[in-house]
């Protein structure tokens, strides 16, 4: 999987221009996620891809044509911590809750809402760690489950800004 | 200084140093043409919004300058977008200024309203909606940057009318730089990588495309072409680029390029392209074009390189610098064997047509050229017309030929010879025109009649869609669905009546007079020429074949 950063001018319909060279090129968005930065007039999308080298390669060269994209890294490639937000909404009665509950406290989640029969369960993590999870928790009756996208930095000093035109 | 918003976008055009814009008015750009209406900027007034954007298009590739569009809201922006489209495939940078509902009516519905960069978006370059009056005039600057930078193509600007009525301070600023237009990647190890290719080459070709023309680096493909000894074959957009008649001269390779000079790509064991995007028009099928080639290429666009061919060596840059830096690092070279060879290829599989008395499309292209005097603009419809015009006349210099060929838009070269003759008044322009594209946008001959724009058309008239008819003779067992057009219509009629001066013509000697006569009065013309129904374009490298399958 590839996790491609965008640092992009915080313009209404930017995110469509982005979304937009995906769809007509042909490029599957396997994750999206959107956020401001350290500064107001810079937005960051954080997408992951699946494809080979040439696709990733076309997708980065397409986005830095575009007038809005300031900087893309396939930060995938590099050091990175990445991290998706997960909620999901389970239902139990007394013979799972006692389950659901170990699962949760072992993956270190937190039960943010509980009602008579349903609780809400958040999990933050890496893409490995929010499968497994879910891999679990699937075994119960899963009622809402809905994700960030994943987001990631680069490990270090380095920042996206910084990295030069490479071909 | 306090002005309008409609005049502070005529100060904004004045600023570019644009001297013509074509369009037509509409309810919400009345403000910018009250605005034009005390301007010294010619408007050329077209018939329907997307011949608008074909002239400006015509006018840009003839020019090199930015071409100006403008259409109202709704169905005038609408109608603009095969233009766009047609410049953003071809790199062409236009301009298009289009007027919006006021502001606070966006996003209801209102008459004439429809979102037309959303609708634009993957056919423009960048482009822009103006929110606030006080960004007017930058956006406009911006626009005019970004489409003449780097790899040019179309912007468009979308001017709601509460914004052209606002009250805006202006003040004159001049062109500005497009900061972010040029990633230039160039380093010494792709430069030193690509001379010893060269070096080690037994049989190189250069395959020139459009970008040398927008990159202005014609010259120094010749002084490196003749440095090196290197033949030299052009993509369609390439035309022009490199002089036709010169020795090293290849011509137009791809699916209708001569044999010989698919056959020298085929053959060769090193492809240096220059400012092509490796259409599939041109590289058949994957592998295909010359398999046991190494191939290096250079653009001003990163995502060219590697998107349609894998190469060995891509060097992002200005083609004029790299070629450049190039030459200084390689000795002359002399490469008196494959240059034999390429000549033997060209003896035995030249262009050629049948000679005989019948009135044939090939002939009237040469004609054409051996009738003037070496300063016309060739603009072509697309289809057979326009292959016949690419492969039969000889191409000396870049900005000659004006072509849709990304697109292949139908009815695109009667409004863009308009256009290219608006900005060329000192050459003439003649559109080699097929009677099934030049009726899509025929009453462009109004606006050549009403301004006295001296184009002349010389419409080999087969009664058919030729192209695609073409297609259904050698694949679909002659099957002739829907391509035998109405053999009654009288070309050479329509275009008096419209106030075009129109002859039709059946005969060799009949042709020749009649363009002597065109050519020599300055004034518009059209000579409808009557020809063969099953005249075909030929050499024809089927889509997706290579040189192996062509049918000659």
């Amino acid at each position: 999987m590839h996790i491609i950063s965008v640092l992009v001018n915080n313009h209404p319909g930017v995110l469509s221009r982005v979304v937009g060279l995906f769809s007509r090129r042909g490029y599957n968005i396997e994750s999206l996620a959107v956020g401001t930065t350290e500064r107001e007039d810079i937005s960051r999308i954080t997408l992951t891809v699946l494809g080979d080298d040439y696709t990733v390669t076309q997708i980065i060269r397409q986005l830095n044509k575009l007038v809005d994209v300031i900087k893309v890294q396939n930060i995938g490639k590099r050091d990175n911590v990445s991290r998706e937000l997960l909620l999901v909404k389970v239902g139990y009665d007394s013979n799972t809750r006692n389950d659901i509950m170990h699962i949760v406290e072992t993956f270190r989640g937190r039960v943010i809402d509980i009602s008579l029969d349903s609780l809400i369960i958040e999990m933050t993590g890496d893409p490995e760690k929010i499968e497994a999870f879910l891999n679990l928790i699937n075994k119960f009756d899963v009622k809402e489950l809905v994700r960030t996208g994943l987001i990631s930095l680069e490990r270090g000093n380095k920042t996206l800004k910084e990295y030069e035109g490479e071909l | 200084m306090k002005l309008k918003g409609a005049q502070v976008v005529i100060e904004v055009l004045k600023e570019m140093g644009v001297d013509n814009v074509f369009g037509i008015p509409g309810g919400a750009v009345i403000p910018i043409y009250d605005a034009l209406y005390d301007s010294d900027i010619r408007h050329i007034l077209a018939t329907h919004e997307q011949m608008a954007a074909h002239m400006a298009d015509g006018y840009a590739r003839a020019t090199g300058k930015v071409g100006v569009c403008i259409a109202t809201s709704g169905p005038g922006a609408t109608n603009l977008v095969t233009g766009i489209a047609n410049a953003y495939m071809d790199s062409v940078p236009v301009v298009a200024i289009t007027g919006q509902v006021p502001t606070y009516l966006i996003g209801k519905d209102a008459f004439q309203e429809v979102d037309i960069t959303g609708i634009t978006m993957p056919i423009t370059k960048h482009n822009f909606v103006v929110k606030s009056p006080e960004k007017l005039a930058d956006t406009l600057r911006e626009a005019f940057a970004i489409a003449k930078s780097g790899r040019p193509g179309p912007v468009l600007v979308d001017i709601p009318k509460d914004i052209q009525n606002a009250e805006i301070e202006y003040e004159r600023k001049g062109e500005i730089e497009y900061k972010n237009g040029i990633k230039e990647i160039i380093s010494e190890e792709s430069l030193s990588k690509a001379v010893e290719l060269i070096l080690e080459s037994k049989k190189p070709v250069i395959f020139a495309g459009g970008g040398v023309i927008w990159g202005e680096a014609c010259g120094e493909l010749l002084e490196f072409a003749e440095k090196t000894n290197i033949p030299v074959a052009t993509s369609l957009m390439g035309l022009g680029c490199f002089p036709g008649d010169h020795p090293l001269s290849l011509g137009l390779i791809g699916m209708h390029g001569s044999r010989f000079a698919n056959l020298a790509v085929y053959h060769s064991d090193l492809v240096i392209a220059v400012g092509t995007r490796f259409s599939d028009r041109v590289a058949g099928k994957a592998g295909g074009l010359a398999p046991k080639a190494k191939f290096i290429h250079i653009d001003i666009d990163a995502a060219e390189i590697g998107k349609n061919v894998e190469v060995d060596v891509g060097i992002v840059g200005k083609i004029k610098k790299v070629l450049k830096l190039l030459a200084d690092r390689v000795p002359s070279m002399e490469r008196r064997e494959w240059l034999e060879e390429v000549e033997e290829l060209r003896v035995k599989h030249g262009l050629r047509y049948k000679k005989d008395d019948m009135l044939r499309p090939q002939w009237i292209v040469e004609k054409i050229q051996e009738l003037s005097n070496d300063d016309l603009i060739i603009a072509t419809e697309v289809g057979q017309n326009q292959m016949w015009a690419a492969q039969f006349y000889k191409f000396k210099k870049p900005r000659t030929f004006v072509t849709s060929g990304g697109l292949g838009a139908m009815g695109f070269g009667l409004p863009a010879s308009i256009g290219a003759q608006v900005g060329r008044p000192d050459k003439r322009v003649v559109n080699i025109a097929g009677d099934g594209s030049l009726r899509m946008n025929i009453h462009a001959l109004e606006t050549a009649a009403f301004y006295n724009i001296p184009v002349i058309i010389v419409l080999l008239n087969n009664q058919a869609l030729g192209m695609v008819r073409q297609w259904q003779y050698l694949f679909n067992e002659k099957r002739f669905s829907q391509t035998d057009l109405n053999p009654h219509l009288n070309f050479a009629k329509i275009a008096s009546d419209f106030g075009v001066e129109g002859i039709r013509v059946t005969t060799k000697e009949d042709f020749e007079k009649a363009f002597k006569k065109a050519y020599s009065e300055k004034k518009p013309f059209m000579i409808e020429c009557i020809i063969d129904k099953d005249e075909m374009v030929l050499p024809f490298i089927p889509a997706g074949g290579t040189v192996e399958d062509t049918i000659a």
